[in-house]
């Protein structure tokens, strides 16, 4: 056996991660000692989406090396170690802390730095580049003490950075030295159509503007002086001005930099040096800088290959075809999008009051797509990229192509993903073909998408061809004549959607007949509470009635949210998060009675913990007394309506929206539903009571109240969309009236409204049909269904407390007075919380 | 419906629970017997029940009583309340982790008194 030789990758961004990735998959391992250097503190993260830091996600959940990957290989890597010398005599390369290692080949992966135009006053404190996680903390600490940030650059990164400003609350300002927006990108009218869009979202932009100078105040960013005479005051400047490569290793070695700088490569991404590569932004290509992953992807690809001995392999120049969301706006630009191919034609629509735009570039004769730009909608994108891609006939009248989606049907209808050849790339940024996701669905019978993205890779970089990817298994699935269930459970072969139906149509009231007539079995504890729900939400029996109390899961059981222990906790109703100090009182004294862990929610409202079965009829007891009344923070429910102090006491607000909070909770309160809803109702657009993130939210207007639906916070937040604008109150009961029983009755059990409304086919149009304009003529029979559940409301724990057969059930022993001997405490800020496994040991009460 | 444990003729001694009727159709309650906790189930409307320990060793609590009655393909079956694990009513066997399996207890009826034996542990 020979010893294995020392290939040393210099950089550990996305490329240079890329490439190791891929030189372990291709199993270059066997031959070479992998080595890396990385001048930042953490291993790769994804850039691309780095303005995810800012909405919530963490370093970790950027990072794109997979745990253990490099341990498991052997990959020897050196974080915050930048090599700083290759000596090519010895043919050594040495790091920032004096390592020197021996190599025999070379991989830069060195990538680029973010531009910073020499305007005098560049380097005041405020000023920011935009490229690393060190960056976002750095303006993210900055901004905290900001009011106006302003972006120099109004390229696609430049967006990306107003984009991070705003989210920080900061008013936002993009200056452009272009006539446009995106200039690389796409046309001028493309720029206008996105410049509306863009400042209809409350984004500045200032367009053919050149900073002459920054001015500061005690050495911190004041404003800026522009060379037409106009300025604009500003905390604080991110410049986001494009990029340069990093060449200076290179250039310090005696490799062959290009004349504007970066490391120049031929076809195998090898520099002037054969034992010395270079791949992505740091490398230049036929004079030629390629800022977009995709290509330093691509390149990452054939430098892997080289080192495993396949040949065939070249770089020739990569597609710069990209979608992105900027803001909010979905922009795509492909292939030739400025239309420079000898005799090529354009087709464009431009709709100004939706905000889109969309351009195709045809072939002399119009048989051929050669590129284009979306803007607003670019839901065909990957669509249209196959045509050009694969060179695909265009149907006789492409400007069908352009028309927006009709409800259930896509709009591009002329061509599905079985005439797409198996070489067709489908995702671009990982180099996915068709023919993969076929063979790895096939191989692996997938079945859901998430398993496809998994086992592929597609679909995981900008995820632009996630809907083809999803048409693609479909087809697949039905190829292999998969149907996707989606029964209920083994005890009823419907779905939650169909059950509904059965249950409403021949007025079944109960469970043991539904299963008796339309399913088998006892029933378990998925179907259950599923149709106790489907119950409640129809007849609205009380939930411990004798024929419902033994489908409740143990929180509908004990009206109350079990905890770790096996205790639980207790939230009263607050409506809109309005409570007088009498009734905070009240509240402290029965935590205070009942040695409760009390805690504020997330709701606005006060949670008790740590309530053994057998208080709670007493606890509750002193709450219903005192006026208080059940929150169903245990039932899949409407729980809260939160609320800020609008125009009462806000002297930005419009509307009374405490007031609309309170009434809006009391009607939908106790109102049982496929999961937990939750509500807010916003005074003013500064919207403090995060309304866009609610199952159904209110901001008001000027003229009345806006309402967005199927938003969502938690595990995957999703922003509501606007149902419909400036609407009256009673309208907007209305509305939400339809709304909810609509979604209660056709979605899946333990289905969020964001979820639902993801898999509703004709997404938000359909839905306004439906709820707006009533085309299902639904709309009086599905207010009808509220106003029975709104009139037979009842206090679940009033009910509950003055019945001595229901009071009875809660204790813990059947045959004995006694609580249940398991439950330690201990104290922790001045409060109990349960013991853990260890402390229960040392106390001595472990089971 | 057949009592599901068969009663051995063993000197075994037998601890008055409940009546009947404490026990709604279809669910379950907790007797503390001989100093353990005991989950006594009734599946259906008559006197179909089951007992197995209290204790769930996957949340580590004692409330298994609390859980949801149910079958899996004919067996009865019960759901923890906290974390949903299932647990074969018959044999205390765990669905979800084969080397989990949980304590049974005779359980019967003697003129509407719902009895638990203890110290036969099947």
């Amino acid at each position: 056996m020979t010893a294995k030789k020392n290939l040393i990758v210099i950089g550990n961004g996305m490329v240079g991660h890329k490439f190791l990735e891929l030189a372990i998959a291709k199993n270059a391992t066997q031959n070479w000692n992998l080595i890396t250097f990385c001048e930042e503190p953490r291993v790769a993260y994804d850039r691309v989406n780095l303005s995810g830091f800012f909405s919530g996600k963490t370093a970790a959940d950027l990072s794109l090396v997979e745990p253990g990957l490099y341990q498991e290989n052997g990959i020897q890597i050196h974080i915050g170690d930048k090599a700083v010398a290759i000596n090519h005599a010895e043919k050594t390369v040495t790091s920032a802390n004096g390592l020197t290692v021996p190599y025999d080949k070379i991989v830069l992966a060195t990538g680029s730095y973010p531009f910073v135009p020499p305007i005098k006053g560049n380097d005041a404190t405020g000023t920011f580049v935009y490229r690393t996680i060190e960056d976002l903390e750095a303006m993210s600490a900055y901004a905290k003490n900001c009011k106006v940030g302003v972006v120099i650059g109004g390229g696609l990164l430049g967006l990306e950075a107003a984009n991070a400003i705003q989210n920080m609350g900061l008013k936002t300002h993009v200056v452009e030295f272009a006539p446009r927006l995106m200039p690389v990108q796409i046309d001028e009218a493309g720029g206008n159509v996105l410049r509306d869009k863009i400042e209809e979202l409350g984004v500045s932009v200032h367009i053919n503007k050149s900073t002459t100078e920054i001015v500061r105040e005690n050495g911190k960013v004041a404003k800026m002086l522009f060379a037409d005479g106009t300025e604009l005051e500003t905390d604080m400047i991110v410049f986001s001005a494009g990029i340069r490569p990093r060449d200076e290793l290179a250039r310090k070695s005696g490799i062959t930099v290009g004349e504007r700088g970066g490391i120049i490569i031929n076809d195998n991404c090898q520099t002037s040096d054969p034992d010395i590569y270079a791949i992505g932004e740091c490398a230049l290509y036929q004079n030629r800088i390629y800022g977009l992953v995709a290509p330093g992807y691509t390149m990452a690809g054939v430098v892997a290959d080289i080192f495993n001995n396949i040949t065939t392999s070249s770089f020739t120049g990569a597609d710069m075809s990209t979608k992105l969301k900027l803001l909010g706006v979905d922009v795509a630009s492909f292939g030739d999008a400025f239309a420079t191919t000898p005799g090529a034609k354009e087709i464009a629509i431009t709709d100004s009051v939706q905000g889109i735009y969309k351009k195709l570039v045809l072939n002399k004769d119009g048989t051929l797509l050669l590129g284009g730009i979306l803007i607003g909608d670019a839901s065909a994108y990957g669509t249209l990229l196959q045509f050009v891609q694969n060179n695909i006939t265009l149907p006789p009248h492409p400007e069908d192509l352009l028309m927006p989606p009709r409800e259930g049907k896509p709009a591009v209808a002329a061509m599905g993903v079985n005439s797409l050849p198996d070489s067709a790339q489908i995702c671009s940024c990982n180099n996915v073909s068709k023919g993969d996701i076929c063979t790895a669905i096939r191989e692996n019978n997938l079945t859901d998408i998430g398993s496809v993205k998994k086992c592929t890779k597609a679909g995981t970089g900008c995820g632009g061809c996630v809907p083809l990817v999803t048409d693609i298994l479909k087809s697949e699935m039905k190829k292999a004549g998969l149907v996707v269930k989606n029964h209920l459970c083994e005890h009823f072969p419907y779905s939650r959607q169909e059950l509904y139906h059965l249950l409403r149509f021949h007025q079944i009231k109960t469970f043991d007949d539904l299963i008796q007539q339309h399913g088998k079995g006892l029933g378990c504890e998925i179907c259950k509470p599923a149709v106790a729900s489907m119950l409640a939400s129809t007849w609205n029996d009380h939930v411990l009635a004798p024929t419902h109390v033994s489908l409740q899961d143990t929180n509908d059981y004990y009206l109350a949210n079990i905890q770790r222990d096996g205790t639980y906790s207790v939230v009263p109703r607050v409506p809109g998060g309005e409570i007088t100090p009498e009734k905070l009182i009240v509240l402290g004294e029965v935590a205070q009675e009942f040695g409760l862990y009390t805690k504020i929610t997330g709701g606005q409202r006060i949670d008790l913990f740590g309530a053994r079965v057998d208080q709670l009829p007493l606890i509750w007891q002193k709450l219903v007394d005192a006026g208080f009344e059940s929150g169903h923070a245990y039932g899949k429910a409407l729980r809260t309506v939160k609320s800020c102090v609008g125009s009462t006491w806000c002297r930005f607000g419009v509307q009374d929206s405490t007031s609309l909070a309170i009434e809006v909770e009391l009607r939908y309160r106790g109102l049982r539903s496929p999961h937990k809803l939750k509500s807010a109702v916003s005074g003013c657009t500064r919207e403090c009571a995060e309304a866009q993130s609610k199952d159904f939210g209110i901001i008001a207007t000027e003229k009345g109240w806006n309402l967005y639906v199927c938003g969502n916070g938690g595990m995957k937040p999703q922003h509501a969309i606007l149902l419909a604008s400036d609407i009256d109150k009673e309208t907007l009961i209305k509305y939400v009236d339809r709304f909810l029983v609509f979604y209660i009755r056709t979605a899946d059990r333990l289905e969020r409204t964001a979820t639902w409304f993801n898999k509703l086919e004709g997404g938000i149009e359909y839905l306004k049909e439906v709820i707006v304009e009533d085309s299902l003529g639904i709309g009086a029979e599905l207010e009808a269904q509220m106003e029975h559940l709104v009139k037979t409301y009842q206090c679940e724990w009033k009910v509950t407390i003055e019945d001595p057969e229901k009071v009875q059930r809660f204790r813990h022993f059947v045959n004995s007075d006694e609580s249940d001997p398991s439950l330690v405490y201990v104290e922790e800020r001045g409060q109990k919380r349960p013991a853990t496994e260890e402390e229960k040991v040392l106390i001595g009460s472990a089971k | 419906m057949v009592q599901a444990l068969p009663v051995r003729d063993t000197i075994t001694t037998w601890v008055n629970i409940c009546p009947l009727a404490a026990i709604a159709p279809n669910t379950g309650v907790c007797a503390l017997v001989a100093g353990q906790q005991v989950a006594v189930f009734r599946v259906g409307y008559g006197s179909d029940l089951y007992a197995i320990g209290n204790y769930d060793p996957f949340s580590k609590a004692f409330v298994l009583s609390r859980g949801i009655v149910g079958d899996r393909n004919g067996i009865p079956k019960v759901a923890s309340p906290i974390y949903k694990q299932n647990f074969n009513l018959l044999t205390g066997q765990s669905f979800d982790d084969e080397n989990v399996k949980i304590p049974t207890y005779q359980v019967r009826v003697v003129s509407d008194r719902v009895q638990v034996a203890i110290g036969e542990v099947l």
